[in-house]
């Protein structure tokens, strides 16, 4: 089970309250919790990752155990923590605007 | 007991107006997508409670919303925007090439006969079709690929297509606007399109009567009268009276001919509205004075109506896709500003009045006459 934290935006979209709870099929990468995020909340397909290109939106951020994770291979393992459910994935609307 | 429902987009989520046919008392719900750029939203004219919005964001991207309910309550449906085939290259602001790539949609236009067939204008410019309710979206690619596609440029506000007519006369027949490509016309559904910019002159480009370049701002049409187009160009208002073929300017008295939108009267097809703009560089009224200008001749004489709106200190912007009108008897005219009012006058513009007065800055205002 791997915990999801989304900007309030997409949790608004999605209709969901606080952290999201989501089981991936595999080992846990960013590519494999997106998958399984969009599988069940579809109408965030697009809102994180392109929906064709599958590339990160430039504005949303991945932090994981106070590192930065954006720059991440898509398929590099996600820390232990968060595979274990320990810590949090966030997705993060970056800070912009004045 | 008829009724009237406005639906406003804003900088910040979309809210819907109603009111009874008076027009006098408003309900006002919302903001729906709080916190989301709502550039578009409108109704089936097929079945009212239908309807399409557009819902955007610079950090999450493009959501397309429908709503079964006239708005109460809302379904995301399909937001996937690709270009059909291998999209290639545009100019961009400093004439380099740059591939075509999907930033929004501007405008839904639903279709005239089917409530699941919508068209949307999006930027890098072009034109989509839906035939399942939202669900798939699919290019209009002829327009796109035109031959001139390759030297159309993005006007300040991006390279949006942000109106989309149907000839309720001629199925087959579409009509098209690009900031800042020009206007284009298709006469077989879609498939295939001519740029209609005879008589359009832009001093902004190098050849002020080029084919393509010229930013239209608008285009409206009265629905009994599809030959009959008028337009706000970026400078300039203009009128066809053969589809598009060609444009004389109408823009005689009015104190500036720069503005964004255009609106027909519903019951009077020589009946016309602009809001004139001081210009392209300060994007509020002449003066400090909000005032829309009407013409009952088709043009070139226009008078200001000015009752009930700020004539001093006023500068907002009125946008191109935040003007509408209702079809009661006494056609009620609507508009919304930057400033966050939507304006409405019961009386064809005689008599204008806020309905609402501190939204988000206004981006699109559509009008539902309700039977």
């Amino acid at each position: 089970m791997i915990r999801v934290v989304l900007p309030a935006h997409l949790r608004a979209l999605a209709q969901i309250a606080g952290e999201m709870q989501i089981d991936v099929s595999g080992k846990a990468t960013q590519r494999s919790v997106l998958d399984a995020i969009e599988t069940r909340y579809p109408m965030l397909t697009g809102t994180i990752r392109d929906g064709v290109t599958h590339n990160r939106r430039p504005f949303v951020r991945f932090f994981a155990c106070e590192k930065d994770l954006s720059h991440d291979s898509p398929d590099t393992p996600l820390p232990d923590a968060v595979a274990k459910g320990t810590e949090p994935f966030l997705i993060v609307g970056a800070i912009a605007g004045g | 007991m008829s009724a009237v429902r406005v639906l406003v987009g804003t900088r910040k989520g979309a809210f819907v107006l109603s009111s009874d046919g008076k027009r006098q008392k408003w309900d006002v719900a919302g903001p729906h997508f709080a916190g989301w750029e709502i550039y578009h939203i409108k109704g089936s004219p097929v079945d009212q409670n239908r309807l399409y919005a557009s819902q955007t964001s610079g950090w999450f991207g493009q959501v397309v919303q429908r709503s079964d309910d006239g708005g109460k309550t809302w379904e995301p449906v399909g937001n996937q925007f690709v270009y059909d085939g291998v999209p290639g290259t545009h100019q961009w602001y400093d004439g380099t090439a740059r591939p075509w790539e999907f930033k929004r949609v501007w405008h839904f236009e639903p279709s005239l006969t089917d409530r699941d067939t919508v068209y949307a204008g999006i930027e890098d410019a072009a034109l989509f079709r839906t035939t399942d309710g939202g669900q798939t979206w699919q290019e209009l690619s002829g327009l796109r690929e035109h031959k001139t596609g390759s030297s159309w440029q993005p006007g300040a506000g991006g390279m949006c297509l942000h109106t989309i007519l149907q000839d309720p006369k001629n199925h087959e027949r579409l009509f098209a606007a690009i900031s800042a490509a020009g206007a284009f016309r298709s006469d077989d559904n879609g498939k295939t399109w001519r740029p209609i910019n005879q008589g359009l002159r832009s001093e902004f480009i190098p050849d002020p009567t080029a084919e393509v370049g010229h930013c239209v701002h608008r285009i409206a049409m009265h629905p009994s009268r599809p030959n009959v187009l008028f337009m706000q160009k970026h400078w300039d208002v203009m009128r066809s009276d053969n589809g598009g073929d060609s444009w004389q300017e109408i823009s005689g008295n009015l104190p500036s001919d720069f503005g964004f939108p255009i609106e027909v009267h519903a019951h009077e097809p020589e009946t016309l509205y602009v809001v004139p703009i001081k210009s392209d560089s300060e994007h509020f009224p002449p003066d400090g004075k909000l005032r829309v200008y009407r013409s009952r001749t088709g043009g070139n004489e226009w008078e200001a109506l000015t009752r009930g709106l700020p004539q001093k200190d006023c500068y907002v912007n009125v946008l191109r896709d935040a003007t509408s009108i209702d079809s009661l008897d006494s056609c009620g005219v609507y508009f919304g500003t930057t400033g966050g009012q939507v304006y409405a006058s019961a009386d064809a513009g005689d008599n204008w009045t806020a309905i609402v007065r501190d939204l988000p800055p206004v981006l699109s205002v559509e009008v539902q006459t309700l039977a």
